[in-house]
């Protein structure tokens, strides 16, 4: 199959109100490489231009640019712009993974020497800021997980029972509501969800991983695409190694597996490790971001303006991502 | 002789004694000791005491207990026997504590590198990433030599067969080494001759050792002298004595985040002479909290950045961020292992045997013999004391159970050491020793030939003799810990012997921004507190004469004050009260309302807060009850003549606090900085109230000029030099252009530019260029054009206008200035940095 590609435009703006006079600036907005994913062009623009950058790659391996502000200004618009295709990757079989308490066994520590991929999703394994591992998540998923039940299809059945059980509601929650008031509420967003799912698949002693990306939608039909109506999504990775994919998407909000609509930018434990933007300010007053995503399927759509590059104007600056 | 102390000497055979072996018999090296202690007389050993008692208090030698509810500081409990250790027992115990050091630093250098321990299985994964202790961001970092533990503490126990045990590993920010100096200094002094006699090795070498290690690794540039710093959490932190005490010993500052400041890969001190950059940061910070942009973003008391600085290798951290990770007991079990691996040598000192809930044997172990062990946090994140298992019955035992089963990876399981026992001096009774259960706590620092350990420590005892757990949080007392050598003694000291001359302090020229900062805001805020207490009390008064009458004099009054921002902006709708009493009242009395008197009374208690070793004690009292009666106030609705006469006593605080300044502060870079901000809030007051007089149509009555005056503390000097009526042109040259007037507009100028053009001398920064080309603008102002204009009844005021708008220029230029001054100087204490998140 031919892969999909896509041009995405991710642009974050901050009016402080007031002056800023110091800032300093962690992106996770460089959409990272991966078997199933290339990249194309990528390219982050920056108003004002900042004093200091740094581009490098996080502890996960997932591209990241610092950077800092020294002279006071009072905006700050980040316009991340790339080109991506990505292939079709979900699996064939999920009956074919294997069985949940096997895997949970060979994640668990026994003085041996581990694989180096199992070690590798041990990182995945344990509690994070944003993910805490209690009884009352393995309760929720025992159900889906009964005893021999091969681990890809456990998530399958967790992720659709939370797609069954809980309401979207951006007003429910914010990035700080623990998963445990989630779980009690039934309501939140992707955010939510994903780090519900991770939680409940850690609690069985399963890895998990958060993943932060995009996705594509469909304008309804005869309508032009909106630019910036889409969001930034995150959805959850699965650890079952079956020699090939040893990871697997699952997108508890739309109660599917990615496969070419989904679009990565990072993974990490969760939400914390890769947070699109974090910053920390001195001064200013409001700190309440306008966000706006376009994502435009590059073979079905023509392009926007917006979305195209101005000519002859060469790019300021490219993620690196060696 | 010894007989009389020893006869009332509890001996047991439970316990390994310090002073006794087994059979009872004195050990020898406490002989000489003990034989020395009998000979003293109780009257001299009361005084040696007392002298004791003394130094602590002089020296304010202090704990904080989180616990105590007024949040008090403890005095340092000390108890005057040393704890006593020979030459060869020493020798080993040395030995194994700087192997341990050698051991943790390689285990930190793998856990954040290639994690080798990982991949062979030596240790387990929920160790690492299950510890909030494991810094993720930290991983790749290469510290400058290699080193993640510049400083480590053990605390030490002994077995009843005479063995020294590990019990804990300190690796996040070790304390207790400036207690151990401090008690070193005391006890010295109490027993001088057997301090001498026994040949006690001295401590200071090993802070030379640290002073070194720290140099060696410091990352300078050219021919930089490394520039240390010792970073404190703050006044509320436990041991904050110790690193107040520290810092001045070693010769650092003592900072906090906020003094600190990251730009690129550099991190600076923000000092009034600019940016110094720092090459050591040591840091009695626990690591989460340094760097808010990447670590724990909630605390602002971290630096931002500082990640990225250590990345680039260009400050050493000590310890390094996320050393904090081995602290946890659970790795003890792992350590036997992974010495044999990581330094291919036996581990030379055991730790107490531990068991790890996370290993399925060791879990059913627990369980089993649940009554012999302490359950333990596996992190030392966890917030949890330990527990006995023996103490644990019925439901409790239970519930405890079940916890561990539920997240087994959490929990240790330690067993329960009987501690050795130590004579202690009985307070309460007349010559008595008493006998409690002593554990040590050694130090190891890092030098360029290995890891130097302290010959001595911080011995610590219970305060009962039954009591399990050591704890100076629950009161247990300190000891000092002399290890006597067979060799030379070292007369090393770092401490001056006396002051000479080229350690005489004068004024302070390294002042850190922080204090610079708070001396500005005291500064204006005095200001501020005297202009609106005067602006009060002018719309008071008029508002009594006008008998509650809304006459155009208390029109023009109210709007000016409005105006000011002294009164709040009138809401669109709201109904014009009558007289405006009541808005006056609310404008001095309460704190809610900002601009208010009572605010202005908080903002400059708070800045007087800050620089309030710089204040006479009778200012404080001063201010203190000037709150004081603000407060009880706002419960007993004063009467109008009440606020007059309370408007006056602010007024009078006001004079005598600057009075005390002008007279009796020092004049060093602070003092001018109090002074810079004062002239700038008069200026910016009296360019502020002149400009919107002029331009106010209610203004332009009967009387006017005549408050205006006062509301500019000028009207005795117009009344000395015109003996008629307030005419506008002589008004506007007293209040605006007469340079002799400490309350007019030129001459704060003016001062203001011989204050900045002295500190272009001194700090190389040129900050005047605006203000004076402002008041040069000012001063061009012909003041003909004022000529004949009767205030109250002009056909053209466009004059006014004219004046006004150079007035208002001039207050915008001292704006500016503010602003350039704080961004170049100030640490921004008001200003917390916050954290931003987007998706």
């Amino acid at each position: 199959m031919q892969p999909v590609r896509y041009r995405v435009l991710h642009e974050t703006r901050y009016d402080y109100g007031s002056n800023v006079s110091l800032s300093q600036q962690q992106l996770h907005l460089s959409p990272r490489i991966l078997e199933w994913q290339q990249v194309e062009e990528q390219r982050i623009d920056i108003e004002p231009v900042p004093t200091w950058r740094r581009d490098g790659q996080d502890v996960f391996g997932n591209p990241v640019t610092w950077m800092a502000f020294h002279a006071p200004h009072d905006a700050l618009l980040i316009r991340s712009v790339m080109t991506v295709a990505v292939m079709p990757h979900r699996p064939k079989d999920l009956q074919a993974s294997l069985g949940w308490e096997e895997l949970r066994d060979r994640l668990a520590y026994d003085s041996t020497d581990p694989l180096p991929a199992d070690l590798d999703a041990t990182r995945f394994l344990f509690e994070s800021p944003h993910v805490r591992v209690k009884h009352e998540l393995a309760d929720y998923a025992a159900d889906c997980f009964t005893p021999g039940t091969p681990v890809l299809v456990g998530a399958q059945a967790l992720m659709a029972k939370i797609f069954r059980e809980f309401t979207f509601d951006p007003e429910a929650t914010t990035v700080s509501t623990p998963v445990l008031e989630v779980l009690e509420n039934k309501r939140g967003v992707c955010q939510d969800f994903a780090h519900l799912m991770i939680a409940c698949l850690r609690a069985l002693g399963l890895a998990a991983r958060y993943v932060s990306g995009y996705l594509l939608t469909r304008p309804p039909p005869g309508k032009p695409r909106l630019i910036g109506a889409d969001a930034s999504h995150a959805w959850v990775s699965v650890y079952a190694p079956d020699g090939e994919n040893d990871w697997v998407d699952f997108d508890p909000t739309n109660n599917l597996l990615p496969n070419t609509e989904h679009i990565t930018l990072a993974f990490g434990r969760d939400f914390s490790d890769i947070s699109p933007l974090r910053g920390i300010i001195l001064g200013g007053g409001g700190t309440e971001p306008d966000v706006a995503v376009t994502v435009v399927p590059l073979d079905e759509e023509e392009l926007p303006s917006e979305l195209r590059d101005p000519a002859g104007d060469p790019p300021e600056s490219t993620a690196d991502d060696s | 002789m010894a007989r009389t102390l020893l006869a009332i000497y509890p001996h047991t055979p439970r316990r390994y004694d310090e002073m006794l072996a087994k059979d009872g018999s004195v050990r020898p090296h406490w002989n000489q000791f003990l034989e020395h202690l009998d000979a003293v007389t109780p009257e001299e050993m009361r005084r040696r005491l007392d002298f004791s008692e003394q130094r602590i208090q002089e020296n304010g030698v202090t704990y904080n207990v989180y616990a105590d509810p007024n949040g008090a500081d403890r005095p340092w409990a000390l108890d005057p026997l040393p704890l006593i250790i020979p030459p060869d027992e020493w020798a080993e115990l040395s030995a194994a504590v700087a192997q341990r050091a050698t051991l943790l630093n390689a285990i930190l250098d793998d856990l954040y590198g290639e994690q080798t321990l990982l991949a062979k299985g030596l240790l387990p994964p929920a160790l690492v990433y299950g510890q909030h202790g494991y810094l993720w961001p930290c991983r790749g970092v290469k510290p400058p030599g290699g080193i993640w533990l510049h400083h480590y503490a053990v605390d030490l126990a002994r077995s009843p067969n005479g063995r020294w045990w590990v019990i804990a590993d300190r690796t996040q920010a070790p304390s207790g080494a400036g207690y151990a100096l401090e008690n070193r200094l005391i006890v010295s002094r109490v027993f001088p001759e057997m301090f001498r006699d026994l040949r006690v090795q001295h401590i200071a070498d090993f802070f030379r050792d640290q002073l070194d290690g720290l140099t060696a690794l410091a990352p300078v540039e050219g021919d930089e002298q490394p520039h240390m710093v010792l970073l404190t959490p703050g006044p509320y932190n436990e041991t904050y004595f110790e690193h107040a005490y520290l810092a001045r010993y070693l010769g650092f500052p003592l900072v906090e985040g906020q003094d600190l400041t990251v730009r690129g890969e550099t991190v600076y001190l923000k000092t009034l002479r600019g940016l110094k950059r720092v090459h050591v940061i040591l840091r009695r910070q626990d690591d989460a909290y340094c760097d808010p942009l990447e670590l724990r973003g909630e605390s602002a008391l971290g630096i931002p950045g500082l990640l990225n600085v250590a990345r680039a290798g260009r400050v050493v951290i000590a310890n390094a961020l996320g050393s904090g990770l081995l602290a946890s007991g659970a790795l003890m079990g792992f350590l036997p292992a992974i010495c044999r691996h990581l330094l291919g040598e036996k581990l030379a000192m055991p730790s107490v045997a531990t068991w790890w809930c996370g290993e399925k044997p060791a879990l059913d172990y627990v369980k089993e013999n649940f009554d012999d062990l302490v359950i333990k946090p596996a992190y030392p994140t966890q917030n949890m004391e330990p527990v006995f298992g023996n103490e644990l019955k019925g439901e409790a035992r239970a519930e405890m159970l079940r916890r561990i089963e539920a997240r087994p990876h959490a929990y240790v399981a330690q067993e329960m050491v009987n501690l050795s026992q130590a004579p202690t001096w009985s307070r309460s009774h007349e010559r008595r020793l008493l006998a409690r259960p002593v554990g040590l706590r050694a130090y190891a620092v890092t030098t360029p030939d290995g890891y130097s350990v302290m010959p001595g420590g911080l011995a610590r005892v219970t305060t009962a003799a039954g009591t399990r757990i050591i704890s100076m949080q629950r009161g247990g007392a300190s000891k000092d810990a002399w290890v006597m050598t067979s060799g030379q003694v070292s007369q090393f000291s770092l401490l001056k012997p006396s002051v000479g001359v080229r350690d005489l302090v004068r004024a302070g020229s390294n002042l850190t921004s922080r204090v610079v900062e708070n001396l500005f805001w005291l500064g204006r805020y005095s200001e501020r507190f005297d202009d609106s207490a005067r602006m009060l009390r002018v719309a008071l008064s008029r508002v009594v004469v006008g008998g509650g009458q809304k006459t155009p004099v208390v029109i023009a009054v109210m709007e000016l004050a409005r105006r000011l921002g002294v009164l709040p902006k009138p809401e669109e709708d709201a109904e014009v009260k009558e007289g405006g009493e009541h808005e006056l009242l609310e404008a001095i009395y309460d704190p809610e309302q900002p601009g208010s008197l009572a605010c202005n009374i908080r903002s400059l208690m708070w800045s007087a807060t800050h620089v309030r070793e710089r204040l006479s004690l009778d200012h404080w009292h001063s201010l203190n009850r000037l709150q004081r009666d603000q407060q009880a106030a706002l419960k007993t609705h004063p009467t109008l003549t009440e606020a007059i006469a309370f408007l006056d006593r602010v007024l009078g605080v006001s004079s005598s606090l600057t009075g005390f300044a002008m007279d009796n502060m020092t004049r060093d870079d602070g003092w001018r900085f109090l002074f810079i901000g004062r002239r700038l809030e008069r200026l910016s007051f009296l360019a502020l109230s002149l400009a919107h007089f002029l331009r106010m149509p209610a203004a332009r009555s009967q009387g006017s000029l005549e408050w205006l005056l006062e509301l500019s503390d000028s009207i005795i000097t117009y009344r000395s030099r015109y003996s008629r009526q307030p005419e506008l042109l002589p008004v506007v040259d007293l209040l605006v252009f007469d340079e002799s007037n400490p309350h007019g507009v030129v001459f704060q100028a003016t001062v203001l530019g011989n204050y900045l053009e002295r500190m272009l001398r001194e700090l190389g920064d040129d900050f005047g260029a605006g203000l004076t080309a402002a008041l040069a603008d000012l001063q061009a102002f012909d003041l003909r054009r004022l000529e004949n204009i009767q205030f109250d009844s002009a056909r053209d005021y466009s004059p006014c206008e004219a004046l006004a708008d150079l007035l208002l220029g001039l207050d915008s230029a001292a704006a500016r200035l503010s602003e350039a001054l704080g961004m170049r100087y100030f640490t921004h204490v008001g200003d917390v940095s916050r954290q931003t998140m987007a998706v």
